[in-house]
């Protein structure tokens, strides 16, 4: 049964009386609140109109931007990396053009424009306002201006503006580091305050260029303008200068950048040289790489698309992103595990049979060499790269503890060096392929991970910085690529904060000890996988590197592959991490070769050149 | 298919509009494309765009006209419930300048905030119909609910100016149909009380536009330059104007912003005092002739929600013309159907449509 609401009767009479009486009396407080309104327009347009007549004639000062000059960037000898260059361009104001097809066809008479220049010009120009310069094209040739100004009384509306244009000297070498300015685009203005870049035509796109923008850019200026009714410009009445970006100093050294490059003789990889004490990035190479000054002005969309097509991938920035396995580059931080967490001592030996299985499991997991390596200790399990040895530690470790250990080197997160887009890499733990790939550890992958194989993925960079940690004493230093800056010509450089040095991961400088004089034995040693890369140097000092050759395919069979008969692209990469002088590192290297074969004998000569570059040049 | 022709055939006909209320429409229209052209130094693309955009609008108004009031009650939960859920979408998907505005539709921009001067008095409407008028506490909770959520999803957008309108287009509805007015002193009183609170929630540019207001010349480059501006081209037009087309302060763009919110600041130095004393007088007319429209509809629903909808266009007149001649602060409301802007003009003209669909149905038939 239904219950009626007791409440009381709708009156619609009542209602329709009420909200007729309320609808009167807005439109007299409407016609109320209008008069107020009327009298203000009265007041402003009547009675005080002139008042504002005048101030609206002497309303003529108009604000237009002066652009900051860019701020230099040089190596840490002062050596100029990214300079500015006068140069002119060609601009035209769609309001003083009568027809813009018909300019267009005629300018091309008198100045060589691609079709891709003109389709940008017609675009921009309907974007922007109608009395806003918008550049038809920028570096113009002296002889391109000399014919201009001959015909310029054709063209109304048109103008050659002197600009500076980046310029980056060294081309290709640095391209990787310093990155290139472009033109402002629309995802640009997105991302900066707009009136920061008022005039201005190039921003940051890659590199230090993009990284430390805000500090390149410098202050935009004002300069105050009389104009008359119809907006030509009479005088100019005050200026407010704009301020030059700061000068940056890089900790990179253009003489060593050149080293590696020349180090590597034309094959394809990357290569990292930090000072392990601060963090400095001494050298940074990505190659092949490319040359950023046609990205200034324009590339052309046949030069982008073949740069970004080419298989070699100039543009990727291998450092960064590149995606390596480590293979057994990671064994001193594996046997630094073993005897941090007490598993290992220095002498204790595992017996290498040449196949290692898991007990209860018929997979073989190989030695490199058939037959095995028999019993080794720390020292010649590093030597020689023995398999087995860290197949073992990595199972006693079990894989927590280990990718606990691991990512106290930096491994599975970017190092945050001073450049956008770094890669994480891939630490393997049970979290990360539950979380990406919703699947349980099998035993078998604590096998392999324990020499840099199966799920692990790192950069270049974080392979470096590891590295560097084990000459600096396990204590983590931030690489960084900015040294100094400086605010205008005629100021002091100004030292860079550094980031605070992190944490040791070490507890005894004995364990370091013990890894490094394994790692000296790489390279000095009777067995060492490297030795015999040492004869063509004249070392006075101690070098400690760990070669890996990261496969990629998989050895299926117990026929020992030869690299050299390998098509080119299925070779391996070939990896050495090290650095130098053993008693007090100045220098931690990190060099991939792509499809370079094995480590030892491509990566490691490599490595060896660069350190010796550098440590002949700057004697402790 | 023919089923659902003959369902809507009601939809199609001969137009059923209140002749003076669309002619002074059109003028108004008309006005408005003209001063744009000026504002707009001559750029004909802007003008075509929002002639495209306010022949949409007109199309809405002429369809809305034949839409029985009782059917637009019927839909009115479900007009709210779908403008909310794209008020929801914004700050997801939303793009914008200054904050998220804009949602983009597969081939055109909206702001869902605009609809809601609609679907909020519609719906407040709706649910007043149901209840017994004048309102009491339990149904002006649920009123505030209503208006409440949506005003507070714009005013974090942040368009203060806009949650302004439309929690007023809400408010208005309570206030025709006919609440007490102790419970209005009462609320009034409270509201005061709380305005120093609601000052702590401002964003820092709406603080200072505040300040700003209360002295301009304090800051005559900065965010006292706009109302400064604003007064010299509407004084400097005098009383006949400065000539269509020749209002300096415009076209040396000294007036901000002057195709959207300052537009009637272009209106007053082009066509001087004589210019918007016609443009009051016009929306005055349209003001008094909806307020009468709705005065004589058939019933609570049609009488509340026409009286709003016409109060909600009073606001905007008020707001912006206070905003240009410097009585109140810079708010980010436009001049109704002068101001360039698609969905405010589609949204206007479609409030429109309902009033002219009060009209139509002002009485009952067979």
């Amino acid at each position: 049964m239904k219950r009626t609401p007791r409440q009381p009767m709708r009156n619609p009479l009542l209602e329709a009386t009420t909200q007729r009486r309320r609808a009167v009396l807005a439109f007299v407080l409407v016609v109320l609140a209008f008069a107020v309104l009327g009298a203000r327009f009265a007041w402003l347009q009547v009675a005080s109109f002139d008042e504002f007549h005048t101030r609206s004639e002497a309303n003529r000062i108009k604000a237009r931007p002066i652009v900051p000059a860019r701020g230099l960037i040089y190596d840490r000898n002062g050596r100029l990396l990214a300079d500015n260059v006068p140069a002119y361009r060609l601009d035209a104001v769609r309001e003083d053009v009568e027809d813009l097809d018909d300019m267009v066809a005629r300018l091309r008479e008198v100045i060589e424009l691609s079709d891709e220049d003109v389709e940008t010009f017609l675009t921009t120009v309907r974007a922007r306002r109608r009395f806003q310069p918008v550049t038809i094209k920028l570096r113009l040739s002296e002889i391109e201006v000399a014919r201009f100004a001959v015909d310029r009384h054709r063209f109304p509306g048109v103008e050659v503006v002197p600009y500076l244009n980046r310029r980056y000297p060294f081309g290709e070498l640095f391209a990787h580091v310093i990155g290139y300015v472009g033109r402002i685009d629309a995802a640009d203005l997105e991302r900066v305050d707009a009136s920061r870049y008022s005039g201005a035509t190039h921003i940051g796109k890659a590199g230090i260029e993009r990284f430390y923008e805000s500090r390149l850019h410098g202050q935009v200026g004002v300069e105050h303008i009389e104009v008359n009714a119809e907006g030509r410009v009479l005088r100019v009445v005050g200026r407010e200068q704009a301020h030059a970006g700061q000068d940056l100093y890089l900790t990179i050294d253009a003489e060593l950048q050149q080293a590696v490059v020349d180090a590597f003789e034309g094959q394809h990889g990357a290569a990292v040289v930090l000072d392990p004490r601060n963090g400095e990035v001494l050298a940074l190479a990505s190659l092949p790489s490319y040359d950023p000054n046609p990205f200034v002005s324009g590339i052309g969309r046949q030069a982008y698309a073949e740069l970004l097509d080419s298989p070699s991938r100039p543009l990727f920035n291998r450092v960064l992103q590149g995606g390596y396995e480590p293979g057994s580059t990671l064994k001193p931080f594996v046997a630094l595990a073993g005897l941090e967490l007490g598993l290992r001592t220095p002498r204790d030996t595992t017996f290498s049979s040449g196949a290692f299985k898991l007990p209860g499991h018929e997979r073989e997991y190989r030695d490199w060499r058939r037959g095995g390596h028999g019993h080794v200790d720390l020292k010649e399990a590093m030597a020689q790269s023995v398999n087995t040895y860290f197949f073992q530690l990595a199972v006693d470790l079990g894989i927590d503890r280990f990718s606990q250990y691991m990512a106290r080197f930096g491994f599975g997160q970017p190092t945050g060096i001073d450049l956008l887009g770094e890669a994480s890499g891939v630490l393997p733990s049970q979290q990360w392929k539950r979380a990406t790939r919703n699947e349980v550890w099998f035993p078998g992958e604590t096998v392999i991970a324990g020499i840099g194989q199966g799920f692990w993925v790192t950069t270049p960079l974080q392979l470096a910085q590891a590295t560097a940690m084990l000459a600096n004493g396990g204590v983590q230093r931030t690489p960084h690529l900015l040294r100094a800056s400086q605010s205008g010509f005629d100021a002091p450089q100004v030292m860079e904060p550094v980031a605070p040095p992190g944490e040791p991961v070490v507890s005894s400088p004995a364990h370091l000890a013990a890894v490094a004089e394994a790692m000296v034995a790489v390279l000095h040693g009777p067995t060492g996988t490297a030795r015999n890369q040492l004869a063509q140097f004249d070392l006075d000092y101690h070098v400690a590197g760990k070669t890996g050759t990261a496969q990629r395919i998989t050895r299926r069979t117990d026929v020992a592959l030869k690299v050299d008969e390998l098509p080119f692209n299925q070779r391996h990469n070939a990896l050495f991490v090290g650095f130098a002088p053993t008693d007090a590192p100045r220098v931690a290297v990190m060099v991939v070769v792509e499809h370079g074969g094995s480590g030892s004998s491509v990566a490691a000569p490599v490595a060896l050149r660069i350190m010796d570059a550098w440590l002949r040049r700057n004697p402790a | 298919m023919s089923a659902l022709l003959y369902r809507w055939r009601h939809l199609i006909g001969p137009p059923r509009v209140d002749i003076p209320l669309f002619l002074a429409l059109l003028a108004l229209i008309g006005a408005g494309l003209a001063v744009l052209h000026s504002a707009a130094a001559g750029d004909m693309r802007v003008v075509w765009s929002q002639a495209v955009r306010t022949g949409a609008g007109l199309a809405a108004l002429l369809v809305l006209a034949r839409v029985p009031p009782a059917r637009l009650r019927l839909w009115a939960p479900w007009i709210y419930l779908a403008t909310l859920a794209l008020l929801l979408l914004v700050p997801v998907f939303g793009t914008g300048r200054s904050g998220r505005h804009w949602l983009y539709l597969g081939f055109f921009y909206i702001q869902p905030a605009e609809l809601m001067k609609i679907s909020v008095p519609l719906m407040v409407a709706a649910f007043l119909n149901e209840r017994l008028l004048p309102p009491r506490w339990g149904t002006l909770l649920v009123c505030a609910a209503i208006i409440s959520v949506p005003t507070a999803l714009i005013a974090i957008q942040p368009d203060l100016g806009t949650a302004m309108l439309v929690c007023a287009s809400g408010v208005f509805v309570v206030f025709f149909a006919g609440m007490a007015w102790w419970r209005i002193g009462l609320l009034a009183g409270l509201a005061a009380l709380a305005a120093p609170i609601g000052w702590n929630f401002l964003h820092d540019y709406q603080r200072r536009r505040l300040l700003t207001f209360m002295n301009p010349e304090a800051d005559p480059l900065g965010d006292g330059w706009n109302i400064i501006q604003s007064k010299i081209a509407v004084g400097s037009g005098g009383t006949w104007g400065k000539g269509w087309g020749q209002g300096t302060q415009s076209r040396l763009e000294f007036l901000p912003e002057h195709t959207t919110d300052f537009i009637f600041a272009v209106l007053a130095e082009d066509f001087g005092f004589v210019g918007v004393c016609a443009m009051l007088a016009l929306y005055l007319f349209i003001i008094g002739r909806s307020l009468w429209i709705a005065a004589n509809a058939r019933d609570s629903f049609g009488r509340v929600l026409g009286s709003a909808l016409a109060c909600t266009l009073f606001v905007y007149v008020l707001v912006n013309g206070g905003m240009i001649t410097g009585l109140l602060p810079v708010v980010g409301v436009p001049m109704p159907l002068i101001s360039y802007g698609g969905t405010s003009a589609v949204t206007l003209l479609a409030g429109f449509g309902i009033i002219m669909s009060l009209h139509a149905h002002r009485k009952f038939r067979g």
